[in-house]
């Protein structure tokens, strides 16, 4: 068989495709952290995500959230279904900015966590998680 | 209101004036998500706890917003600081619209 423009073209298009397809889940999580920080830049650093590298059981995944200073925390699960997972927000009496829960993962992922400090700044960071069995559906 | 539901916390009994404590809560709910399926195919709607609280005396401490993909029975931990002898008064709110309440004292050391 020959490789006609017709087949090249064809190729090219799958592979954008397929190239797109990250993109446009990368772009749904973004939309929930626009509306978190209003559009405001994310930086990095002052935030930490503790999770497991690999979760065995994707029914319930414990993640650990803390930053110094920050008056809400946001966490995002960019695989899932719907990506919200939960936000905290710390009161007064608060002793840290630090909590500690368990969460659903789809499949593997990545987890964001986005903080809001108390100076408006926003601080974002990541874990990977990969999931052995799914913590969706049935 | 959903059937089981039981809070459940953990609060030292004593603590430092200003220190600091850990708290630990769990309440027993199955948190369905509104994604997975019955036997028939049909969807099963979604029934979670949206939002959880602790306050002491008054003062707020924590507020989170829980979403269907926080797991069943679903846990938290956070750090609190004690200025006074008082009460923690604990708050989970449910999709139905059920408001579950636990307290717990604590008294200077």
């Amino acid at each position: 068989m020959q490789f006609t423009r017709r087949d090249a073209l064809a190729v090219g298009a799958g592979a954008a495709l397929v190239a797109g397809l990250p993109i446009r889940a990368m772009a749904m999580g973004d939309e929930y952290i626009e509306a978190f920080t209003g559009g405001a830049e994310v930086g990095e650093g002052g935030i930490t995500l503790t999770a497991p590298e690999i979760a065995e059981n994707g029914n319930t995944v414990p993640i650990e959230v803390s930053a110094e200073g920050a008056t809400e925390i946001m966490v995002l699960a960019l695989g899932n279904p719907v990506p919200p997972v939960a936000t905290f927000k710390f009161g007064p009496l608060a002793a840290s900015q630090d909590a500690k829960t368990r969460i659903r993962l789809a499949k593997t992922q990545d987890v964001v966590a986005i903080a809001k400090m108390d100076d408006g700044t926003f601080a974002k960071a990541s874990a990977s998680i990969k999931v052995t069995i799914g913590g969706c559906g049935g | 209101m959903a059937k089981g539901v039981k809070p459940r916390v953990k609060v030292p009994k004593t603590a430092q004036a200003g220190g600091t404590i850990t708290i630990k809560t769990l309440i027993s709910h199955k948190m369905e998500s509104g994604q997975r399926k019955d036997k028939e195919g049909n969807i099963i709607p979604r029934s979670i706890i949206n939002r959880f609280t602790c306050d002491f005396n008054g003062q707020n401490v924590i507020d989170v917003t829980l979403e269907p993909a926080i797991s069943t029975n679903p846990f938290i931990e956070f750090e609190a600081t004690v200025p006074e002898a008082g009460d923690f008064a604990f708050t989970w709110y449910d999709d139905d619209g059920s408001v579950y309440e636990e307290s717990k004292s604590i008294a200077i050391a």
